[in-house]
């Protein structure tokens, strides 16, 4: 009697719990099956090479394409080099229970949890308010160039709302090497720096890509931080310079569905940019988990 | 120590005076006087804990990437300090080179293993670095097993191979001093009688100072040997002298196997 009940009781908790898991997927399959059913007709080569016309219901996408991978270039240029060097001084350098090094680390957690829209103000305040109308004082008389929402600050805005995730999976990476291989390099002369160049950084690579690319692409698809500091409603050209406004997908996404004059004619329009902006961040993520999966094979097949 | 002065007849290669190592507030070892006979194996005995290894990497500055390690005393090198103001620890560590008690060969080629010191040295001569790779890997008796494989990953090698390896990468710099520790104790027999036979071999070039567990290796391979317990040096002579009749009871009970 007892063991009929807990068998009852065990096979309602699986069910539950495969219930719940089931629902993950069904979540995932129903937002790809509709963006995809209805994304896909549209999804032409004159959409993805062409600019928006007639108020955004024709035409294609290709300004927010372009925008979007430039400002995931420029976003990667600034935050990997700052999240890596970050991360090499606290795993490498730094006193592990040295005040400095526990104040950087409490400043990165919670960096990791300011709200993206915080991050957006953060960059109108400081790189286009103070920075960018710094640099014109002193560079361009007072012009405006660089003191107005423009890539590079965006860009910017994106590599410190990614920077934590950099600095997390950089020093997770360090830390996966073993200490012996540092010993074994200091003993024959090596400096610390020679160490790191050389034995730690190598082998930490593909962990630091992958941690990297998926922090690249959660920024991707971020619009709250760009809204202030570079994201266009709409523009005629590409930008040309880093002191150019870009158009950009998820935020071309939101204008689409909330600005348009006739929203029928724009609908098949927002379903193909989501549906490109989705594919770009899946794009990204399989390429993590492909550098991930060599790396491991790499390991496996050394140690065989 | 009285004993260190009648133990080396020979050119002295490392001399250690009143060397004492702290671990923050602790001395884990010495205050510890000896001399390290030129061109001889030394052998470090004890049970652990007893500040053998403590001792060894105090001889090449291994013991500063501890933190909180701090170091008292002198040790010279052909009577050069080692520690003091303007001696550069890496500088140290190019003349007195380590090999590990687990192998840590770098997951790169065979052949980059061993070029590593050479090229971390600023040697770019590729002929040169070839030349120098091959008399390493030949004096650590690995030359012939590898040779047609040098650009294969050393991880690929067996585990005696792999100590041996690490030998010819701390040759390839060419040290004066080779200090081991424990460099057989991950090894099955007959990869460490190779290894043994190496230290044989090595000594008619290095100067080699090995802590080892195992008291019939230090028998085997050693011209001297030092008995260590709690951080204190209890004895230090010839290893027959240690091994045959000791001066110390202490030494003796140990050597005996009745503790440690």
């Amino acid at each position: 009697m007892r063991a009929g009940r807990r068998r009852i009781g065990d096979a309602a908790l699986a069910l539950g719990t495969g219930l719940c898991a089931l629902l993950v997927l069904a979540i995932l399959a129903v937002i790809l099956g509709d963006v995809a059913i209805h994304g896909t007709p549209h999804l032409t080569l004159g959409f993805l090479t062409q600019a928006p016309r007639d108020g955004m219901t024709a035409g294609g996408i290709f300004p927010a394409i372009f925008g979007t991978v430039a400002l995931v270039v420029l976003m990667s240029l600034a935050v990997l080099p700052a999240g890596v060097a970050t991360a090499i001084y606290l795993s490498e350098y730094a006193n592990p229970s040295g005040r400095l090094t526990r104040l950087v680390r409490v400043a990165v957690n919670n960096l990791a949890g300011v709200p993206s829209i915080v991050f957006g103000l953060f960059g109108l305040g400081f790189f286009v308010q103070f920075v960018g109308v710094g640099i014109d004082k002193v560079l361009y008389g007072g012009d405006r160039v660089y003191g107005q929402p423009a890539l590079v600050w965006a860009a910017l805005t994106m590599a410190v709302l990614t920077l934590p995730v950099v600095i997390v999976a950089t020093e997770e990476a360090l830390a996966a090497v073993p200490r012996e291989h540092r010993l074994a390099s200091a003993a024959l002369g090596a400096t610390r720096f020679e160490t790191v160049l050389r034995v730690v950084l190598p082998q930490a690579m593909p962990g630091i890509l992958t941690g990297t690319i998926l922090a690249i692409s959660r920024g991707a698809g971020e619009v709250a931080p760009i809204l202030f500091v570079g994201a266009a409603y709409f523009l005629p050209k590409l930008p040309t310079s880093p002191h150019d406004q870009f158009m950009h997908l998820g935020y071309h996404v939101y204008v689409l569905s909330t600005q348009s004059p006739d929203v029928d004619a724009t609908r098949p329009i927002l379903y193909a940019t989501v549906l490109v902006l989705l594919m770009l961040t899946f794009a990204l993520n399989f390429t993590a988990v492909l550098v991930r999966s060599r790396m491991r094979r790499r390991h496996a097949g050394v140690a065989a | 120590m009285d004993a260190a002065a009648s133990a080396t007849p020979t050119p002295i290669s490392l001399s250690v005076r009143d060397l004492s190592v702290f671990y923050g507030p602790k001395r884990a070892l010495g205050p510890v006087s000896m001399d390290i006979a030129e061109k001889h194996v030394t052998a470090l005995i004890g049970p652990s804990g007893c500040g053998k290894s403590t001792f060894l990497r105090s001889l090449n500055r291994m013991n500063e990437l501890i933190l909180g390690c701090r170091v008292e005393g002198e040790v010279t090198l052909s009577g050069q300090p080692i520690y003091g103001p303007g001696v550069d620890a890496v500088a140290v560590r190019r003349r007195v080179g380590m090999v590990f008690q687990k192998s840590n060969p770098f997951p790169k080629s065979i052949f980059d293993n061993v070029a590593y010191g050479l090229r971390i040295g600023g040697l770019r001569d590729r002929s040169e670095v070839a030349g120098r790779v091959e008399r390493a890997l030949g004096h650590a008796a690995l030359w012939d097993e590898v040779k047609e494989r040098l650009n294969e990953s050393a991880l690929g090698l067996s585990g005696g191979q792999q100590q041996r390896l690490c030998i010819a990468r701390a040759l390839a710099v060419e040290p004066e001093v080779l200090l081991m520790d424990e460099p057989a104790s991950a090894l099955d027999p007959i990869a460490t009688a190779h290894i043994e036979e190496l230290i044989h071999e090595l000594a008619h070039d290095y100067t080699v100072v090995i802590v080892t567990h195992n008291m019939q290796q230090a028998a085997r391979v050693s011209d001297h040997t030092a008995f260590f317990y709690m951080g204190d040096l209890v004895e230090f002579d010839r290893t027959n002298v240690i091994f045959t009749r000791p001066a110390q009871p202490r030494t003796e009970d140990y050597i005996t196997g009745r503790f440690g």
